[in-house]
């Protein structure tokens, strides 16, 4: 194999799908922070934004246009090279799990079948808990690189509170891998797509925690405790500005994205579309309907994240940490036990 | 060349600069940063070696999580290189002594085994390092030492909760 024997074609297929995939997460993301202002406003029984464009619909743009013509501050005392990175590890670490994600089927194309899913590892399940894990770095360094006591103090929170919930969320995933035998993604949406009853109704109970420990991950209100900002100011981006602040904001929003999509693919069908026989449509119009069905669930549980940070008010910290620990993670292991009962009695 | 070789070279270089930055660099967090990026490198090795398994928890476990600690630990503790001790002459130059000794000795073992001799490094090949070969080795032959392990594993886990009842 020499190096101008690589199959250019698959490179160049799979580069689109990852530009199509990242530019089609932030439009929704832009799209997001509206409708979580537009939530708010109705949870609030208030109009929010309805200024810019016809229903706001352009406040999205409004508002990344302030970003960044603010003007961008370096603190003296900041670590320089630390400060910049911060932001744009927030930003690659929620974007790198859709590449495990499979956003549909396959699609025909110029005579080559093009699959919707960037890489399909046999450690799919493993490669999502790593990215999880790698997220905390962008608010550590962000957090310390500041040289601001606050943002230190909530880096530090942030860490101990993403390690804690680490734990209960990976034997959550252990129970899902007892239950369906494969760790690859793509392999878990087609069980699930092929007739099997979505994976929610084997683990509710590991469903439940991992949901909660993904709104911990995200960092959403009731688990924002590295922003508090009647304790902490505003948290680990106090000292940030322009458009660096907007990568903080966006990562937020993106992390959601991500876990509700992995939540999907992996408790809910993904994007099999229920009582709908996809036999029936051309292939190509299948797929479609799938990755639809699949941003359909998305924006629902988005949607979710959203209603109970308007609804639900913010933890004490020993409160984070009891749920953590005393909890979630006795919890979880009760949880893995029925599993692997269940799994003992059937065979 | 082929594309196989230049990745492994470039993963070399990769891991042996960042692993020079962790000594060298002057600031401790610095350092548990560049240290970080050793162990991405060493995974694009297992993963080179068609060990994808070892490669994610590889950066699950020591990326992830004990890296985090580290951070954690020194943050907490606050350490800034102009309030640590200076090392005096003599001890840096022991230092240097006994570790380019011991690396000579290392050059020498390495070049007088006969079995190192003109091979190249095995890439693609074996499958022990993915999941299903690993986990079938794992609850057969060596099923006892496993066990064992996760009992420790389990009685640390225990530990750390009583510790964080008192």
């Amino acid at each position: 194999m020499t190096l101008l024997a690589l199959d250019w074609a698959i490179i160049i297929e799979k580069l689109i799908l990852i530009v199509i995939i990242v530019l089609t997460t932030l439009l929704i993301t832009l799209y997001t922070t509206f409708g979580e202002r537009k939530v708010a406003a109705i949870l609030q029984d208030r109009p929010g934004p309805n200024r810019a464009g016809p229903f706001g619909l352009l406040q999205p743009l409004a508002d990344g246009l302030k970003l960044i013509m603010k003007e961008e501050i370096i603190p003296t005392s900041a670590s320089k090279w630390l400060f910049i990175l911060g932001p744009g590890l927030a930003m690659t670490a929620s974007l790198m799990t859709s590449a495990v994600i499979p956003w549909g089927t396959e699609i025909h194309l110029f005579g080559r079948t093009i699959e919707l899913q960037v890489a399909d590892i046999n450690i799919g399940l493993l490669y999502v808990f790593a990215v999880v894990s790698m997220g905390v770095y962008g608010i550590m360094i962000g957090g310390w690189a500041s040289n601001n006591k606050f943002s230190l103090m909530s880096a530090l929170r942030a860490a101990s509170q993403a390690i804690s919930y680490e734990i209960a969320m990976g034997l959550a995933l252990i129970a899902l891998l007892m239950s369906t035998g494969t760790l690859s993604l793509k392999t878990i949406v087609a069980d699930q797509a092929a007739g099997h009853w979505w994976n929610v109704v084997y683990q509710p109970l590991g469903f439940l925690i991992f949901f909660i420990c993904a709104m911990a991950e995200c960092n959403r209100t009731p688990f924002d405790l590295p922003e508090a900002e009647n304790e902490l100011n505003f948290g680990y981006h106090q000292e940030y500005s322009s458009m660096k602040l907007g990568f903080y904001l966006f990562a937020e929003y993106v992390n959601m994205i991500m876990s509700s999509a992995i939540m999907a693919s992996m408790y809910f069908g993904g994007y099999d579309l229920p009582f709908f026989d996809e036999t029936t449509v051309a292939p190509n119009i299948a797929a479609i309907i799938g990755v639809g069905t699949l941003l359909i669930k998305i924006v629902l549980f988005v949607f979710l994240f959203m209603w109970i940070r308007w609804t639900i008010p913010r933890f004490r910290y020993d409160q984070l940490m009891n749920l953590g620990w005393k909890k979630m993670i006795p919890l979880a292991l009760f949880n893995m036990l029925i599993t692997g009962a269940i799994i003992l009695s059937k065979s | 060349m082929n594309t196989l070789e230049i990745l492994f070279f470039a993963l070399s270089a990769f891991a042996i600069i960042s692993a020079i930055m962790v000594l060298i660099s002057k600031n401790p967090i610095h350092s548990v940063l560049w240290l970080i990026l050793v162990f991405f490198s060493i995974s694009g090795h297992y993963i080179l070696l068609n060990a994808q398994f070892l490669a994610i928890v590889n950066i699950i476990v020591y990326a992830g999580a004990i890296m985090v600690l580290f951070l954690f630990v020194i943050m907490l503790m606050n350490v800034k290189k102009d309030k640590e001790p200076q090392k005096q002459l003599w001890v840096k130059l022991i230092g240097v002594i006994a570790g380019g000794s011991f690396l000579t000795l290392l050059i020498a073992l390495v070049k007088q085994n006969t079995s190192f001799q003109g091979r190249d490094v095995l890439l693609k090949e074996g499958n022990i390092g993915l999941i299903h070969p690993l986990g079938v080795a794992l609850f057969t032959d060596y099923v006892v030492p496993f066990e064992i392990s996760s009992v420790l594993f389990l009685s640390a886990m225990v530990g750390a909760v009583i510790i964080g009842k008192k």
